[in-house]
């Protein structure tokens, strides 16, 4: 089959036993790939009572269609399972050369069942393929592990793998590849431990069958050259995604000491200006990227080792930087290497690490917690020690390595007022006081609160920022759009910054693989995946959904109290009006239940009859469902 | 011509290595590519391009004479070549590569297409001119 690698793997590893099946052309162009093959058949296979660091959950490493092709950045690889965090549908993507590898080695999914009796790692060499005792690295931190196995295998070999965290079930660990690039959401580390699979191996040497190669090179060619002298290609090539600094504070979404305020008056000692400035050792780009938004840096601070990373980038800069009131550049790249070293995700660590910092500042937690140590905002040293003790889950770091849903479940106190959190997952780098459609999209996105799914921040300024009118349809576009970018694992980037149309995006597809496919086509694999995992977390959760989709007190009720957002905050009645207006526009009733007609529309029925049976299925419209669902918006880049 | 390397510029996307096998054998495959991007990671954090500088050792050690000069690079002729890997052992900077499913080994021709879809200067074409002043 063109434009993919052939075979599915299934691992058990319980028995060892390893199994190989063709891909099937009905799941690929379906699914299309990572996000979607992840969703599919987490949905089909998971039992809804399966623990998700139990037995019975899934890990599946999936790379898309895109992937490994001469296409705007093909490098995407997805991981999914049940996530520990949110008890829902998980699926987290990185970058690197991770994808690329196992594509050329001949694999479009990978399965791993049940646990193995002892710490293993995979080890993929085109046909080859070995479950491997991985004693001898077990406890290592995942970047070390990386540059040891490099040594132990070779260069050529891609490499990911977990820290302690993960080992240890913290459930915001992350699995790590290329020295800085992470699957790094929903957990996808900790379940990844619970299987004792320290680390996944690959090595690929064949080259990738493509249905029409003139056409796909000349389209990307072209492309290549005419994105070359887009205004934007510069600041990206230069400073990343921490291009995004300055733009958030100016515009009063910078999350600041826990999301208290929305402006960081030190802000341009963390910006993307800085980092070029005084930490950054080399511009690294993603296999097929001639955007290179990924910087490596080293951190130097007296006391402390150099460190080398991929990062910061802007979200571990809003997050661990401004949200846990950090002044410095170079403090910023060390507490990214801690995470990253740790197997801890730097986004829902900075914003743990924050809301600690918070209930230290309030009494709720206190030295006698801390191992005799501080939690000060902005304190290197303190981020240090906590970080450390959430890795091991040591004292107070076993109540936050539940995140902040679970800590302020253990801690009381009303300290859930300031989790800034969406179903067990942590605000990504934008606070949502002024920017609304953002809010919405944290709270009703299948994984919890992850930009990624939605990212709506520049599209609440084109809308207008005090109405919750007009926020759902487009927030429902923009939760269509992007999966395309997570099933056909191609950098969002290209469409969002360089404007790279998703059309051309479609050429590519159809010169990749022969098929006849269109947007339109594409855009329904979108909202299937869509409704395939909201289906997923209510037949995991119980109903009824809208007590799900809920946005914590912070962002709703407390107005932020300085900088260019001051005054403003959501407010309940906006939120429940945006929600509303959001359920009618996706075709779910009031509850947030999808209903038959949408997922008939879908091709996916035998979803409805499982809703159906336990009681969690929509009640029909009765003038159906509208036909539309979203609005297209194209969010303005930065 | 020949193709400068400024390994500061490189941002490892393997680009480069993309539109050379696309060139030469009609696939997509770096692993079959004239360029190989060696990372030095984590420290001291550097991507090392390496290939061919059309030296000519090869060419005076095949024993098939089937490495020619043309205009300014020592191409392969794959009619003649027997994939014997002599020149692969004399090769001094050790970029003469090798595939399991490449019929010759692997050699840079200057055909320049890396040069094009490098987006950060790591690659660029200098004329013999210029190249002899430096």
């Amino acid at each position: 089959m063109d434009g993919f690698g052939g075979t599915i793997l299934r691992i058990n590893l319980e028995s060892g036993e390893i199994k190989r099946t063709p891909t099937p052309e009905d799941l690929a162009r379906g699914w299309m790939g990572a996000r979607g093959f992840v969703a599919k058949t987490l949905y089909d296979e998971v039992p809804r009572d399966a623990d998700p660091l139990g037995p019975e959950n899934l890990l599946i490493m999936a790379p898309g269609v895109m992937t490994g092709a001469f296409a705007p950045c093909g490098s995407k690889i997805g991981f999914g399972c049940i996530s520990p965090a949110t008890n829902g549908h998980a699926d987290s993507n990185m970058g690197g050369m991770l994808g690329a590898e196992v594509k050329y080695a001949g694999y479009d999914m990978v399965v791993f069942e049940r646990v193995s009796p002892e710490p293993v790692y995979l080890y993929i060499d085109d046909d080859t393929v070995e479950l491997r005792p991985a004693g001898d690295y077990w406890g290592m931190g995942s970047l070390d592990l990386e540059k040891k196995m490099k040594e132990d295998l070779g260069e050529d070999f891609q490499i990911a793998t977990i820290g302690p965290a993960g080992e240890n079930g913290v459930v915001f660990s992350c699995i790590t590849h290329d020295f800085g690039r992470q699957a790094g959401r929903c957990g996808v580390g900790a379940v990844m431990g619970s299987k004792r699979l320290k680390a996944i191996a690959v090595r690929g040497t064949k080259s990738l069958p493509v249905h029409d190669l003139p056409a796909m090179t000349k389209a990307t060619y072209d492309i290549i050259q005419r994105t070359k002298s887009h205004p934007l290609m510069e600041p990206w090539q230069k400073y990343g995604t921490a291009l995004f600094v300055g733009w958030a504070n100016e515009h009063g979404c910078f999350p600041t000491k826990n999301f208290q305020t929305t402006y960081h008056e030190h802000w341009e000692s963390i910006s993307g200006e800085k980092l070029a400035e005084e930490v950054l050792v080399t511009h690294k780009a993603c296999f097929g990227c001639w955007m290179n938004c990924g910087k490596y840096s080293v951190a130097k601070i007296p006391g402390k080792p150099d460190t080398y990373v991929e990062g910061p980038e802007y979200e571990t800069i809003a997050l661990c930087g401004g949200s846990c009131g950090m002044k410095d550049i170079h403090h910023v790249a060390y507490a990214n290497w801690l995470c990253d070293n740790l197997g801890l995700d730097t986004m829902s660590s900075g914003n743990t690490i924050g809301f600690a910092m918070e209930c230290f500042e309030k009494g709720i937690i206190t030295k006698d917690d801390l191992e005799g140590h501080e939690l000060k905002w902005g304190d290197i040293d303190d981020f240090e020690n906590v970080v450390r003790m959430i890795a091991d889950r040591r004292g107070i770091g076993e109540t936050l390595s539940y995140g902040t849903k679970g800590a302020a479940e253990r801690l009381g106190q009303n300290t859930i007022a300031f989790a800034s959190q969406a179903k067990g997952m942590e605000f990504s780098g934008y606070d949502t006081r002024w920017y609304w459609a953002q809010l919405l999209s944290y709270c009703t996105s299948d994984i919890g609160a992850h930009h990624n799914r939605s990212w709506a921040i520049t599209a609440d300024v084109q809308i207008g920022q005090d109405t919750p009118k007009g926020k759902a349809p487009v927030v429902i576009y923009l939760q269509h759009i992007r999966p395309l970018f997570d099933t056909w694992c191609c950098c969002r980037l290209f469409w969002g910054e360089l404007d790279v149309t998703p059309e051309e995006h479609v050429d590519t597809i159809r010169q990749l693989t022969g098929w006849d496919v269109t947007l339109e086509e594409c855009m329904q694999v979108s909202e299937k995946i869509w409704n395939i995992t909201r289906a997923h977390y209510l037949e995991r959760n119980g109903g009824p959904g809208r007590q799900f989709d809920v946005a914590p007190a912070r962002h709703l009720d407390e107005k932020i109290p300085s900088g260019p957002a001051e005054g403003h905050a959501v407010g309940r009645e906006n939120f429940e009006y945006m929600l509303d207006d959001y359920y009618y526009n996706r075709g779910w009733d009031k509850q947030g239940h999808p209903t038959r007609e949408v997922l008939e529309i879908l091709g996916i029925p035998y979803v409805a009859d499982n809703l159906e049976k336990i009681g969690l299925l929509g009640k029909p419209f009765e003038d159906g469902v509208p036909k539309v669902r979203g609005e297209k918006l194209k969010p303005k880049a930065m | 011509m020949r193709i400068k390397v400024t390994k500061e510029n490189c941002t490892g996307c393997r680009l480069c290595q993309q539109i050379c096998t696309i060139a030469h054998y009609d696939e997509i495959n770096p692993k079959k590519a004239a360029i190989r991007i060696e990372p030095q990671f984590p420290e001291p954090g550097i991507f090392v391009p390496r290939l061919c500088v059309q030296c000519g050792k090869c060419a005076e050690a095949c024993p098939e004479d089937a490495i020619e000069k043309i205009d300014d690079a020592y191409v392969i002729n794959r009619e003649k070549c027997t994939n014997c890997h002599v020149c692969v052992d004399v090769c001094p900077i050790g970029v003469m590569f090798t595939h399991a499913d490449a019929p010759t080994p692997i050699k840079c021709d200057l055909c320049l297409k890396c040069t094009e879809v490098c987006n950060t200067g790591a690659l660029t074409v200098i004329s013999k001119k210029s190249a002899a002043t430096k």
